[in-house]
Order: structure tokens, then sequence, then C-alpha cells
């Protein structure tokens, strides 16, 4: 058996590089996917013609082909239940599910069946499945297209999870995770679709384990999907007040890197865990406890938690409210300094 | 209800010999004297439990009997028994999820044809169209679709065909043309629940007209009409016309699973009066009219069933747990930090060294 082994990353200088938005990374991904391995299949709802509500899957039914590219019938169980069966018949299926919150009613394939096949097969029926997901608020949407299911899919055994921040990492992280013999979740920012970065597709960096973002030496923000570019920018604010400040993009929710966030913290002493999701049982927990258990001795302050509310995710006029904004975030930063012990 | 158009049927409507016949016989005896084994396993605390099967031989045996294991992949549920043991699938492990030894049993699932064991109602039925869906996308353009298919047999029951998968699982079949086969075997009752409790619309037969899907609906404690009716779905799906419903009906004698009380919801009288005739004594009867077998072939087959029945619980037996750190290595493919510190700090903390 082979091991996903974490190597975590910094910042690269990309060479070669074009500007692309994250929906056009994801795009190519998905185009690369298709030509290097023809047992990979792409469906959901819309993803064929339309190439997906969000244009992720554009053209890639007319370049691919309708085997190849399809439309799926509207039932999310369906798409994930159809992807068990492609995956026990050799394929590697790429499904869509259109929004975050329609993946609920998919759950019990996803936790009963996909997450369990290869377990319950002794290996001998893996489940090469990666299920993008748009996630995350931010882009005022109607109810159920703002869900944060990070931490209920990482609590999942035999599911992993990762979130790219930029459109370099969308391009490299589902390049990778669609070469995994495993079930791995894609939660896609939709926030960031369109926002432009470089993507360099010769120099990835590996693609596990955490990256440092931006280095710094007073404290630890940690984060990932659309949370890192806010990370980002709070970062540069608070670098005018002398604070320097590191974001440590975590990527992959699961596994998690603990060896990663361990040496960033134990350089800057403190940290502080930002999501969208609610506090409660959120993976700001997790992320917290993997810090106090390889930091303990050298923390200065507990880690604090900048997240979303424990309340139904609100309608776009509350977003802004819930969302952690930058003010939250240097309110959480200045917890962390200001912290004396009792 | 016969909705299936006739046509052509290759080598999926070969008509049965009378050593065909005798094999049928053979089959369910073998699996009703297992059947019957394993219920008595479970009191002698040598299993903890088991789903009886006792009146659905016909229904199993004679559509397992349709299977092609060069080609074809079945998709069972918890009490496929007879199935697995038409298919040639190993019994002892096969039993094993009975022992509690593996969920989803100890049999390699790739080259016996048969999915592992599930418990969630209907939630394979949705994996028989995805995989059948596989093989019209393997199929290489232009090629005739005669002998290269392989079908997907997905049994349920008539409590599971209320699951919002079963529907969704015929939908997409349907749309994508997948050659799908769904056996349904309509055993009257869903532990507690009788059939008409359960299915609106009169059957669960009735429900394909709304998809477009040919249905059977057949008696199911009769072996060569289920052999007959699975056979012409096989030929059906196979040639790319898309999915087939075939429901068995039939009779769930006794118990719903070992731990289950019939009593209370039915009594011995009631049973008896809905089971109707026993589907092996009925083929029994029907054998020796037609002059195929006779009382010596019936003992030897009987001699045969006892013997195997002994080798599976000597078998089954002898099945020691699995090594604790499978636990651990069969999650993934690729395994993960998290998961190795886990299986370390397990393997230094327990005694299992
Ligand atoms: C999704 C789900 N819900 C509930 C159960 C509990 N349960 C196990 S078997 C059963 C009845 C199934 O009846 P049917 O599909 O007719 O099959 P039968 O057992 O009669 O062969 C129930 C309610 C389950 N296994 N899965």
């Amino acid at each position: 058996m082979s091991s996903f082994t974490l190597e975590s990353g910094t910042v690269d200088t990309p060479a070669a590089s074009t500007v692309l938005s994250m929906q056009q990374a994801l795009n190519r991904a998905l185009d690369e996917v298709l030509a290097d391995n023809p047992k990979a299949v792409i469906f959901g709802e819309d993803c064929g013609r339309l190439g997906g509500v969000f244009r992720i899957t554009d053209g890639l039914q007319a370049k691919h082909g309708e085997q190849r590219v399809s439309d799926t019938p509207l039932a999310e169980s369906g798409i994930l239940g159809l992807s068990v069966g492609l995956a026990m018949a050799g394929f590697h299926p790429i499904p869509e599910v259109q929004f975050d919150g329609f993946a609920y009613p998919a759950i019990n394939q996803i936790v009963c069946q996909i997450a369990r096949m290869n377990y319950r097969s002794r290996g001998r029926l893996p489940m090469p499945i990666t299920l993008r997901v748009p996630s995350f608020g931010g882009i005022r949407a109607p109810e159920h297209h703002g869900e944060s299911l990070e931490a209920l899919f990482a609590h999942v055994p035999g599911l992993k999870v990762v979130s790219p921040s930029d459109p370099h990492e969308a391009y490299h992280l589902l390049k990778y995770a669609a070469a995994r013999p495993d079930p791995v979740i894609f939660l896609e920012p939709k926030s960031r679709y369109w926002q432009k970065g470089d993507v360099a597709p010769e120099h990835g960096g590996p693609p596990t384990g955490a990256k440092v973002m931006r280095p710094g030496r007073h404290l630890t923000l940690v984060a990932w999907g659309a949370m890192v570019a806010r990370c980002l920018q709070v970062a540069d604010l608070a670098a005018e007040d002398g604070i320097d400040v590191e974001v440590l993009d975590l990527r992959w929710l699961k596994p998690i890197d603990a060896e990663a966030l361990a040496a960033s913290v134990r350089k800057t002493r403190r940290a502080v865990v930002v999501h969208e999701a609610p506090l409660t049982s959120g993976l700001g927990a997790e992320v917290a406890q993997l810090i106090t258990q390889g930091c303990f001795d050298t923390l200065k302050a507990p880690v604090e938690r900048v997240t979303g509310f424990d309340v139904p995710y609100p309608s776009g006029d509350l977003e802004d409210e819930y969302i952690p904004n930058i003010d939250r975030i240097l309110f959480g930063i200045q917890r962390v300094l200001e912290y004396r012990r009792g | 209800m016969d909705t299936l158009p006739p046509g052509a049927s290759g080598d999926d409507a070969a008509p049965l010999s009378p050593a065909d016949l005798r094999e049928l016989y053979s089959l369910m005896a073998a699996v009703r004297h297992l059947d019957t084994s394993a219920i008595a396993w479970q009191r002698q605390g040598i299993i903890p439990g088991y789903a009886p099967e006792a009146g659905q031989e016909a229904a199993q045996v004679g559509s397992g009997y349709a299977v092609d294991r060069t080609r074809d992949f079945v998709f069972p549920t918890y009490r496929e028994m007879g199935v697995a043991r038409t298919l040639g699938v190993d019994m002892v492990a096969y039993m094993s999820t009975h022992k509690a030894i593996w969920h989803g049993g100890l049999y390699d699932p790739l080259e016996s044809r048969l999915a592992p064991i599930q418990a969630v109602v209907a939630g394979s039925v949705l994996h028989a169209v995805g995989w059948a869906h596989g093989q019209t996308l393997s199929r290489p353009a232009g090629a005739s679709t005669e002998h290269t298919t392989g079908v997907a047999l997905a049994y349920f029951g008539d409590g599971a065909s209320s699951q919002g998968d079963v529907h969704e699982a015929m939908n997409f079949a349907a749309v994508m043309k997948a050659p799908v086969v769904f056996f349904v075997q309509n055993n009257g009752w869903a532990i507690s629940v009788p059939t008409e409790r359960q299915v609106a619309g009169g059957s669960v037969a009735a429900r394909a007209a709304g998809y477009g899907m040919p249905a059977l609906q057949i008696d199911g404690d009769d072996v060569v009409a289920v052999v007959d009716a699975t056979r012409r779905a096989f030929a059906h799906a196979r040639q790319g016309n898309g999915p087939v419903l075939v429901e068995a009906m039939t009779y769930r004698r006794g118990p719903h699973s070992t731990s289950d009380d019939p009593g209370r919801y039915r009594s011995l009288d009631e049973e008896r009066e809905g089971a109707g005739e026993d589907p092996l004594e009925r083929f029994r009867q029907r054998l020796l009219a037609d002059g195929i077998a006779d009382e010596e072939f019936f003992a030897g087959a009987l001699a045969a069933a006892r013997a195997e029945e002994e080798q599976i619980r000597a078998g089954l037996q002898a099945l020691t747990p699995r090594p604790g750190a499978e636990m651990f290595d069969l999650v993934f493919q690729e395994t993960t930090p998290a998961l190795q510190a886990q299986a370390a700090s397990w393997r230094k903390e327990s005694e299992h060294v």
C-alpha cells in the first residue's frame, strides 16, 4: 500500500506562467485530465452542453464527446451512486454537484457507499472519484448555495478533502486529485472563480500538505479556500502596523498537514484559524488541537478561531456579517497578541 | 404483466436441457439446506445473525442462473445467499459477513462478479446503473453490442422499492439506455410491513411504464419461469435496448432475520396460506412428472447438499478474525499520516502486536 505523504510547500515564483481565472484554471485541468486519462469521465447537472452553471466544464463536451462529458438527470444521489458503479467498472468519475447544499441529498451515497467501498471490498473496489463541489458563500446566492461542508466530509472515514485558494492551486490540486485512487471531495471556493492569478503549469510544487502563502514572524493565520485571499489582505494591513503575519493555506482538510501547522506555529508562537463554516465542531477545532499538540510548550496564547456563526447560512444581505471579515480577523489577531497568562 | 417485446435473444435464450433442470434442482436443494443450517448455526452460536431466504430459492437460483460470469456483474442486498451460491461464490467467504468477520464478505467481488454484500436497502441499485453505463462507454464505436456487453443485475426488495435511489436508478438507466436488469424479489414483506402498505400503484412492475421500461411480473416460485424471464431481460438489455424490470412474486417464510419475531405481525396459519406451495417441492414434482429426475437423483442432491453444508460449517468455524491491522490498511489505497499514526498507537497500546 502506498502512502499519501504530506509535503508542505512555500510560495514559488512561477516560471512560464499564464494569467488565468480559477474557472479557467479548473477548466484547463479537467481538459488535460480527459486528454491524459481515457478512463476519466465528467458528468453532472448541466455539465455537458452548458459547461456547468459556473462554466467549469465549458467546451469539454464539444472537445471530448458526449460519452466523456455528459448531462445527467437532476438527482444528486443518482449522480454519486452512478459514480460508484462507474468506478467499479474501471472508470475515474469526476462528478459535479452543482452547489454545496445539494450534496446533502447525496450524503447517503457519499458516506455509506463511496467512502466505504474500498474497505468493504478489502481494497478490490477502489473508488477513484473526484467530487467537485462549488462551495462556500460570498456570492449573494439563494439558500443552500453557500454551505461549508468541509468538517462534515473530513469527519467521514474513507474520504479525502481538499480546497484550492487561487488559480495556480486550483489547477495543480485538481490534476493531482483526479489522479488519486481514493475518493477526494474537491471544494471549489465559488467566490474566487473569477479572480485571476498566475498559473505555472510546469511548476506546481508538492500538491499535498499545506503551503505557506506568505511567511511572517509574529503569528500564523491558518485558512483554506476563499479565506486565504482574505487573510493575505489582512496580513498586508497588519504589516502597516508592524505586525508580521504568516499565512498558511491548509489546502488539504483531510489529511491535515499537522507538521506544517506545527512548523509554522513553533516559529510564530501564535495562531488564528479562519473559516466560513459555523464555529461549533468546525474544522478550526481540529486545527487548534493539532497546533496545541505540536506546539504546547511554545504557544504564547490559546489558538483563536474566527469563523462563521452557528446559524443557517444567511441570505445575501447578511452574508458580510456572517463570513469572517477583515475587522473580525484583525480582532482575532489582537486577541492572540494581547493575551496575558491569568 | 409482460411488456417485454419478443426478440432475438442469442445465448441468453438457449432452452433449458434436462441436465440444466437437474442442475437447477441441485442448486435449490443446496441453498435450502444451507439456509436452514445457517439459522441453526445462529441458534447454536456459530454465527451471530443471518437473513433467511426460505421460499425464495427459485427466484434466487433462477435469476442467478441467467448470469454470464465472463461479462455480467451482480449487485446483491443482504439476502442473496442463493444467488451467491448459484454464481459459485466461495460460501465460507460469503458467510463470513454473517459471522461478523468482515462487512461485505471475504470473497473477491471482481473474480466472483458479485459486489460486496451491503445493508443499506437500495444502496447498490444505482451502482448497477453506473457499472452498466460503464459497459456502454467501453463499447468501441460502431461495434455490435451482441456478445460483448455485460449486463448488471440489481437485486432489491419490495420495501427497498420505496427508496428514492430506486427511482433515480430507474430513471437514469432508462435515460442512458444502460444494460441493467432490475430484479425485484417481492417476498410480500418488508420486515413487518406487507406489500400493500409498501407499494403504491399496484406493483413494482407497474412503475416501469413510467420510465418507458419494459417489465415482467412473474411467478417467482417457478424456477423455470424465473430463468426464462431473466434470460429474456438479459437479452433485451445486452442488445442495447436499455433496462428491464423483473418482479418475481414470492414469499418470505419465517422471520426477516434471526432477530425478528414474525409472530407479532402474522400468524403461522397466515404464513402457510400466503406462502403457497414450496418452490422446491413444486419443482421436484415437475421433474418427476416429466421423467427428468427420479428418487435416486433427489436423494443424491440432498446428500451433496448435506456434505457441502458440513464443509462450509467447518470452514466457517475454522475462520478466525482478520488481523486488526487490516482495519487501518484497507481504508484507502493511499493511506494517510493520521491513519498511520493511529495504527501505530493501536499497535503499541493493544495486545495484538
Ligand atoms: C436505507 C435503509 N433503511 C432501513 C433499513 C432497515 N431495514 C433492513 S431490511 C428492511 C426491510 C426491507 O424490505 P425489502 O426491501 O422488501 O427486502 P426483504 O428484507 O423483504 O428481502 C429494513 C426496513 C435499511 N437496511 N436500510
